[in-house]
């Protein structure tokens, strides 16, 4: 398998070089993706979209017997991942896991409009990129009294301390602290989300 | 506790995306339910991102696929990159957003992968009340059946096969009780007469009209098209 893996990338006749990395490092790609979910950073996308778009493209070339399908298929995932990077947070899985399921997703729905005339796009209902988080971030404020919590609050890194403090404990909404943070409201989001991952992570561990 | 599971291909298939809309949905109500479902596909998915993007060389576990037999299109990936990231504006997903459906003055939370599946007008049958969901997947056909207390189906079997996803009360046949979550597949091998004491709303997908087969039953016969 690796070696077929190599001999296909190396006969490709795109303009991707093959990343500078090996491929096993997955800590770099969750560097790369968190950095997109919470700067925008293009640089980081960029190795992302190098690392991922030709493995797509040939996947998606076992499915659609159309090339320019499986170029719309690259086009549209990678486009997903920039789009909904904010959605992703590293204490759900594996930055290459998420990736395989926005793929996944953009291939069904492409899939069931070329054989059911269907441009329903269910795929983020059957397999959602995100579960339900309000009802998490709810069920946790209820717990913001506890003074443990705002220990635990003080292991954050200073980012998100700013947003968890701003969110929970000044009651600012999400709105005023992109203003006053002066960032993009999606970089807020996705410090919120990672803060409550991490500190549920941690309430966890000490309750077990 | 739920006792019916789907079978370990059909979770292979479900984490591949290679499965009908139809029967995904089932796979995706059921795990919703299920944790040991839940964590199967996710266990199946991790591999499949594993074998898919090359990340460890571990892939006894997935089938081989030939990636050099596909023919590839010429992508311009500089051009490509730079319309991608163009877009400044990222995508909020609705996560939370309950939707609920009354059918002969009860109320049912719809589960999540329904929530955009467009429905049909309720029918009524005595105790049976049916809904198609337009999934327009030709000989598939989808439904939401509410079978009222003490309603019964009659004896019957199947061409094709017969999906029920019991998502709320509770039913029995000859072959057991069933209660929510369960995920009952049955083919053209199975027999049976479901019946409900306290009624129960079913998610349906059947792929052939059933065939009612005794005596009297078989005047029936419409009934079958009907469920399907």
């Amino acid at each position: 398998m690796p070696q077929l893996e190599m001999k296909s990338l190396s006969e490709m006749k795109d303009n991707i070089k093959a990343p500078p990395m090996p491929d096993n490092n997955l800590a770099e790609l969750t560097e790369w993706l968190l950095a997109v979910a919470e700067q925008r950073d293009k640089a980081a996308f960029t190795l992302l979209f190098r690392f991922f778009a030709p493995k797509i493209q040939r996947i998606a070339s076992q499915k659609f017997s159309n090339p320019a399908q499986a170029a719309d298929v690259v086009q549209e995932t990678m486009s997903n991942v920039w789009r909904k990077a904010h959605l992703y947070s590293a204490d759900k899985g594996a930055p290459t896991t998420w990736v395989y399921t926005v793929m996944r997703n953009v291939t069904f729905d492409m899939l069931r409009k070329i054989q059911s005339k269907k441009e329903d796009n269910l795929s983020d209902d059957i397999w959602p990129l995100v579960e339900s988080q309000q009802v998490e971030e709810q069920d946790f404020s209820d717990h913001l009294e506890d003074s443990q919590l705002a220990r635990y609050v003080e292991t954050l890194p200073e980012n998100q301390q700013q947003v968890v403090k701003g969110y929970y404990f000044l009651e600012m909404s999400q709105e005023q602290l992109a203003e006053h943070l002066d960032l993009p409201i999606g970089t807020v989001k996705s410090r919120l989300r990672l803060a409550l991952a991490k500190l549920k992570l941690q309430i966890g561990e000490d309750h077990d | 506790m739920i006792k019916h599971h789907p079978k370990d291909d059909l979770l292979t298939a479900f984490a591949c995306g290679e499965l009908p809309a139809s029967i995904a949905a089932a796979v995706a109500i059921h795990a919703d339910m299920c944790v040991s479902c839940k964590q199967v596909i996710a266990e199946k998915t991790n591999k499949l991102a594993n074998h898919s993007f090359d990340v460890i060389n571990d892939v006894s576990a997935m089938p081989m696929e030939k990636y050099d037999e596909a023919e590839l299109a010429d992508i311009d990936f500089d051009s490509m990159l730079a319309d991608i990231t163009r877009d400044e504006s990222i995508v909020e997903m609705d996560v939370s957003s309950e939707k609920i459906i009354k059918i002969k003055n009860k109320e049912y939370l719809l589960p999540k992968p329904l929530h955009n599946m467009p429905l049909g007008n309720w029918l009524n049958l005595g105790k049976l009340t049916r809904a198609r969901v337009n999934l327009g997947e030709g000989e598939i056909h989808t439904s939401l059946l509410q079978i009222a207390p003490q309603g019964k189906i009659p004896d019957h079997t199947h061409n094709g096969y017969e999906l029920t996803l019991l998502l709320e009360g509770e039913f029995h046949d000859e072959m057991g009780t069933y209660q929510a979550g369960d995920f009952i597949l049955l083919d053209g091998q199975h027999l049976h007469s479901p019946v409900t004491e306290t009624g129960c709303l079913c998610y349906t997908v059947v792929s052939d009209a059933l065939h009612f087969t005794k005596g009297i039953n078989k005047l029936l016969n419409p009934i079958g098209s009907f469920i399907y």
